[in-house]
């Protein structure tokens, strides 16, 4: 194996692959990345849950596949100087050169590397920039319990020209409804990925235009999902077990709404939940254009401050748990907030609004449930 | 003897067979005769008076076995109404003479009564009073262990029952306690006396002989270190009293080995009925809940899942219960206990918390507090969850730990 390749197209490469790097893996194999060198090179890695690869052109002296240790490789490719890279495998060791710096790697046993599954058939096409931005304001609202899996996932839900994305910790609940060209316009199909996977999966899909997504039939063997743009692909499999049904807790109807500056509110809810820790409630009082928030109680620290807003409804007095509530602020990725209430113990729903007087963004709610206090 | 004075004196104070004295006392027909607390084939023996233990009946043993031993003893059920008003009334008596009481379960307290030797006389003459007030007042007899540390006490008071009275003096304790089997000391079960009994060590003497290096490197830092430490009757231990509730468990031992999930899960919900309703009683959430089985071979595990919102609900607990009793994976193995633990107790008052999406408002914690309520009028298990109507409750014996 020998090979020459710009530092950049590299590093570009190892990135992509090492994010399916994993540091525990059952097998030691897992610990390296594949280079297959033939017409062209190709980089791969797994974790046996998400498996990705990366292909590029080079100037190839001499054909061959090895296994090296990832996190090494990847380390080395991030600190090379900006020159062409030379690989050139060397009895049991590669031998990576790049100006002045030179590196020896050390080769692991590639006949134990297990065969990672193939892409499923291309379903279609999304904006990465869409994409992403859709993972991220949903993955906030998945659960991080490892003992409840499929509430650790993303719900994908591919109906038509329609996907909505839904995530849930029960406390609250995210949902995101994209475009996308399918290849069959008559698709419907589901899918459930890990959060954690799609949200890491989404930070590599800056400066890429356009993904394509192929998700295994219902019917396939493997349930697996795969992501693919340009000559980088991913594929994950897909949880077990029921996403809860989740449509019907999303309201209707409102009994008063409220308009509200994300960035000002953001910080008056930060500066009001610096007394008391994150999961005792921050207290809001909404009424006649006006927003109290308050926390603490008694003769512990307490904070209160107030703020203008638009508000159409009766007053209500509500408490959310802060971090949710900042999360969902966040998450909205507008100027503005439009918040709609059903009552001071059933859930509020949050949605983005560009302008303080103009329509309400419905592509993106968030849902979040009150605190109450012990009676 | 310039020591001496800075030693504390320390009783212990324990019932003898309890609740099998009080059934004597409710039933006089039967003094005298071998009767034993705990009714029903198939449930286990609570507590047997003395002349029931001639014939080797102990507590914990299955009543069906303890009938086959005594065919003609008595057996009645408990009543354990009765017996937590008995054991408030006695604590009180406790409380005159000292007000360092640290109960250790109904029929037990440890009393530290340096403080009041110049109002009530010597540690000897506060436990002739004490023994004299209950027996006039209660019509029960109690045996007390006099000594410097709660150790000691302890041991002497089993040493001298029934109704009796042992006190060890400080420069008596090494004569006293060395003579002893290892099996003596406290928190030597089964496991450690086969321990020490392999390693040769029968009597204290044999541990306190032993060098503390090797005790450590055959049982453990903690074990190893602390049997010395009590070998040699030191034992620094306070009188605790009014601990702050760290936590509540119930627990339960199956007289036969369950092993069908839906019935281990039915105790499971029992328990956490019970626990919960006391922690709700006391005003109290728990961050923390546990679950303990114990298998057919003795073999124990527990597990705990810690939340940053404190809950208290009967439902909300069984949950949690319940999936860390799924996530065992021990279908089908045959237990003898389940318990469950509720820690790290924070107060309720204030505090809020975040129920689910789509959670009714009148909910689980509504419904919980009435049944509080009506248990609080009509007695428990006046209403229960319905999958704990149906069938009788599991033969057991029960055990309540705070």
């Amino acid at each position: 194996m020998k090979f020459t390749v710009e530092s950049n197209v590299l590093v570009e490469s190892v990135n992509w692959v090492s994010r399916s790097l994993s540091s525990r893996p059952i097998m030691t194999a897992l610990l390296g990345i594949v280079i297959d060198v033939s017409n062209e090179v190709t980089l791969s890695a797994s974790d046996l849950e998400t498996a990705a690869k990366s292909s590029f052109n080079a100037d190839i002296k001499e054909k061959g596949k090895v296994l090296v240790p990832g996190r090494l490789l990847a380390e080395i490719a991030r600190s090379l100087p900006n020159k062409p890279v030379a690989f050139v495998l060397d009895n049991n060791r590669v031998l990576v050169t790049a100006g002045t710096a030179k590196f020896t790697l050390p080769t692991l046993p590639i006949n134990e590397y297990p065969n990672l599954p193939t892409m499923p058939e291309n379903s279609g096409f999304i904006a990465s920039d869409v994409f992403a931005t859709a993972i991220n304001q949903v993955a906030i609202a998945a659960g991080k319990d490892d003992s409840l899996p499929t509430l650790t996932g993303i719900h994908v839900d591919i109906n038509k020209e329609t996907i909505t994305l839904a995530a849930t910790d029960r406390y609250r609940l995210a949902v995101r409804e994209i475009q996308w060209q399918p290849n069959n316009l008559d698709i419907a199909t589901s899918a459930l990925l890990r959060a954690r996977t799609l949200a890491d999966a989404a930070k590599s899909l800056v400066g890429i235009t356009q993904v394509s997504l192929a998700v295994a039939p219902i019917t396939a063997t493997e349930r697996l999902v795969g992501f693919a743009s340009e000559a980088k692909t991913m594929t994950s499999r897909m949880l077990d077990g029921t996403f809860p049904p989740y449509r019907h807790l999303l309201p209707s109807e409102s009994i008063a709404q409220a308009t509200i500056e994300v960035s000002t509110f953001l910080d008056s809810v930060r500066r009001v939940a610096l007394v008391t820790d994150k999961t005792v409630p921050l207290r809001l009082r909404f009424a006649d254009s006006k927003l109290q928030l308050e926390a603490g109680a008694g003769e512990e620290a307490q904070a209160t401050e107030e703020l203008s807003i638009i508000y159409n409804g009766e007053a209500i007095d509500i408490a959310f748990n802060p971090t949710f509530l900042m999360d969902g602020l966040h998450a909205v990725g507008t100027p503005f907030v439009h918040i709609a209430f059903t009552g001071s113990n059933k859930p509020a729903v949050l949605s983005g609004k560009n302008e303080k007087d103009g329509p309400t963004a419905d592509n993106y709610r968030y849902l979040l449930m009150p605190m109450r206090y012990a009676s | 003897m310039e020591i001496n004075q800075a030693l504390p004196t320390i009783l212990h104070v324990d019932m003898d067979a309890f609740y099998a004295s009080v059934a004597e006392l409710d039933n006089p027909q039967y003094k005298g005769k071998p009767l034993v607390v705990g009714a029903g084939a198939r449930s286990v023996v609570l507590s047997a008076n003395y002349a029931a233990r001639k014939f080797g009946i102990r507590a914990a043993m299955p009543v069906g076995r303890a009938q086959r031993m005594a065919p003609h003893a008595i057996f009645l059920a408990p009543d354990h109404k009765r017996y937590s008003e008995i054991s408030e009334r006695i604590m009180e008596i406790f409380s005159k003479y000292t007000p360092l009481v640290e109960p250790i379960s109904l029929d037990e307290a440890f009393l530290d009564v340096s403080g009041s030797e110049k109002l009530f006389g010597t540690g000897r003459e506060i436990a002739i009073a004490i023994r004299k007030e209950i027996e006039t007042q209660e019509g029960i007899t109690c045996s007390v262990g006099i000594a410097t540390s709660k150790f000691i006490a302890k041991l002497a008071s089993s040493r001298c029952k029934p109704n009796g009275m042992l006190e060890i003096a400080h420069d008596r304790v090494l004569s006293f306690l060395h003579p002893l089997p290892v099996s003596e000391i406290w928190g030597v079960g089964p496991k450690t006396n086969e321990e020490l009994l392999r390693l040769g060590l029968r009597s204290v003497a044999d541990i306190a002989n032993t060098p503390r290096q090797t005790l450590i490197r055959a049982l453990g830092e903690a074990t190893g270190s602390a049997l010395y430490e009590l070998a040699w009757g030191r034992d620094y231990r306070d009188v605790i009293t009014d601990e702050p509730e760290k936590s509540i468990s119930a627990a339960e031992t199956f007289a036969y080995d369950l092993e069908n999930e839906e019935e281990i899960l039915r105790e499971y919900l029992r328990l956490c009925e019970k626990a919960t309703s006391r922690m709700r009683a006391r005003n109290l959430r728990a961050k923390t809940i546990s679950i303990k089985v114990r298998f057919a071979d003795f073999k124990t595990i527990s597990r705990s899942k810690t939340f940053s919102l404190a809950i208290n609900g009967t439902q909300e607990t069984f949950a949690v219960v319940k999936q860390l009793y799924k996530a065992l994976d021990i279908g089908g193995a045959r237990l003898r206990l389940v318990g469950v633990g509720l820690e790290n107790l924070v107060e309720s008052e204030g505090v809020a918390h975040q129920p689910l999406l789509g959670e009714r408002e009148i909910g689980w914690a509504e419904a919980e507090a009435a049944v509080d309520k009506a248990s609080a009028r009509f007695g428990s298990g006046s209403i229960r969850p319905a999958r704990l109507v149906e069938s009788e409750s599991t033969p057991s014996s029960e055990q309540e730990t705070n």
